[in-house]
């Protein structure tokens, strides 16, 4: 999956990306929401431990109402790969 | 065998007195109490409702504190203030260890995540949970902020731990193991299933109508200790490199006993010796005698019987020797894992500031007790060594002794 793809079809989700934000501002803070962008990578970029990173799991999937396996976790790079797993899941924006 | 002393360049503490070291001095100078009435409607059924506390709100930035348990906030304020008060030396982080014991670790993250795991499942527990909960949290906390890479220990001696981590760190500086060592205990467990344990042992005071009585060491009414929480934190450093980076030196760590009753796992041994034979081991390592002790900070945890056990190994080991004694837990109520490490620290002031602070709610000596102590206001008083003991459930026994 290329970030050109992600791009174009998050984009049609932006209140997942700002419902995102505001798990990782909560579990993270202001300075790392603030990175937040559809091309960030958790870890080099947010750098948001593994630890963290099921934190933030877990609240997505209370949030949003979507099951987000061990498996497909391991694919979830960027933030845009994130939004597109929520919204493929089948969320509404 | 005497060993050489070190010397104590920092000082931190967290107590129910107030959030820095200057607070727990005043605190113990004026006689506060840190005790108070618990009215968190957690507590309602409780069998004990009086616990001292402390107030650290607003003290951490808040993605700090979510992923460290209360205990480990504590040690890290604590740590931080003994830090910053050493100089905020500049030291090779390989010659920097850490040494801070707890007795019980981060027990509110593993009773409020068993409370999460029953009502919201497996899936709802904190990937932070075992970091949070386990025993060697708050040295790993301290050793993670001040970049501590030369080891990192964590005694666990139920309430002797922050006097066993001192005297641990004492054998690593004069080992050669570090220059430098952050050491002290931690501990935070107001919750109401610990309390309900310590109850259950008939181990707590439940004077509810006077919360700020409730603690009184050596007093004819004393009915059992107050749990309480906080942290105590000294920076030790080996005389050559306190020196070399010309430090500003509070006292020294100059001898530490330890020994073990072997009697039963939470009575105190009512001869004493086990209490008697580690205040002689810390006298020794110290190269003093009975005579040199100035002023004891005595374990003295208000229960019945502990209160007189001590009293007679003070007997044994210091023969006709009477200094004067106190006891912080008056004011601060009992510690645990943190208790040594405070006292300690407070005989470091006692002994600097040629000051013994009063034992707080002692309005009837004990017959039972024979000892100089020390009631109503601070006794002025210029010595050059103190005594710290501690003891804890395990039959353990730590003396200390301080020195100018």
């Amino acid at each position: 999956m290329t970030y050109k793809e992600n791009h174009v079809t998050t984009a049609n989700y932006p209140d997942l990306l700002a419902g995102l934000t505001e798990i990782v501002d909560e579990i993270c803070g202001s300075e790392t929401a603030g990175k937040v962008a559809l091309d960030a990578t958790f870890d080099s970029e947010l750098q948001i431990d593994s630890l963290t990173m099921v934190e933030i799991v877990v609240a997505c999937e209370e949030r949003f109402g979507v099951r987000i396996p061990d498996e497909a976790l391991e694919q979830l790079k960027t933030v845009g790969d994130a939004v597109q797993f929520i919204a493929n899941a089948g969320v509404a924006a | 065998m005497t060993g050489s002393p070190v010397a104590v360049t920092g000082l931190g503490a967290v107590t129910p007195l107030g959030p820095d070291v200057a607070a727990l001095w005043d605190g113990l100078l004026s006689g506060r109490s840190g005790v108070r009435l618990l009215d968190d409607p957690a507590f309602a059924d409780s069998p004990v409702r009086l616990a001292a506390t402390c107030d650290i709100d607003g003290r951490l930035d808040r993605v700090e504190a979510r992923v460290l348990d209360r205990v480990q906030q504590l040690a890290l304020l604590a740590a931080r203030e003994a830090w910053a008060d050493a100089g905020t030396p500049d030291v090779d982080p390989e010659r920097v260890a850490v040494v801070i014991g707890s007795g019980i670790g981060g027990a509110q993250t593993i009773l409020g995540q068993y409370d999460v795991l029953r009502e919201g499942g497996a899936r709802r527990v904190s990937p932070h949970l075992i970091p949070m909960l386990m025993p060697n949290g708050p040295a790993a906390t301290v050793g993670l902020a001040l970049k501590a890479r030369a080891g990192v220990h964590t005694p666990v001696s139920a309430c002797a731990s922050g006097a066993e981590a001192l005297a641990l760190a004492l054998d690593l500086l004069r080992a050669g193991r570090a220059d430098v060592v952050i050491a002290g205990g931690a501990e935070s467990c107001v919750h109401p299933l610990p309390i309900a344990g310590f109850a259950q042992m008939r181990a707590l005071s439940t004077r509810h109508d006077e919360p700020e009585a409730a603690s009184r060491p050596y007093d004819k009414a004393r009915d059992g200790f107050v749990l309480g929480e906080g942290a105590g934190i000294l920076v030790l450093e080996t005389e050559e490199h306190a020196r070399a980076r010309g430090a500003r030196v509070h006292g020294r760590l100059a001898g530490a006993g330890i020994a073990s009753d072997a009697h039963h796992v939470t009575a105190p041994d009512p001869s004493g010796n086990g209490a008697a034979r580690s205040i002689t081991l810390a006298l020794r390592d110290a190269g003093l005698s009975a005579t040199d002790v100035g002023s004891i900070n005595a374990h003295a945890t208000s229960t019945p019987l502990g209160d007189v056990a001590e009293a007679e190994a003070f007997r044994i080991a210091l023969g006709d020797a009477r200094p004067p004694v106190t006891a912080t837990k008056s004011c601060t109520g009992h510690l645990l894992g943190a208790a040594g490490a405070v006292e300690a620290l407070t005989a470091v002031l006692t002994v600097r500031e040629s000051l013994v602070p009063a034992i707080r709610n002692l309005d009837d000596p004990d017959d039972a007790v024979d000892l100089d102590v020390v009631r109503m206001t601070p006794r002025a008083h210029a010595h050059d060594a103190a005594l710290s003991t501690s003891f804890g459930f395990g039959g353990h026994d730590v003396s200390l002794v301080v020195t100018r």
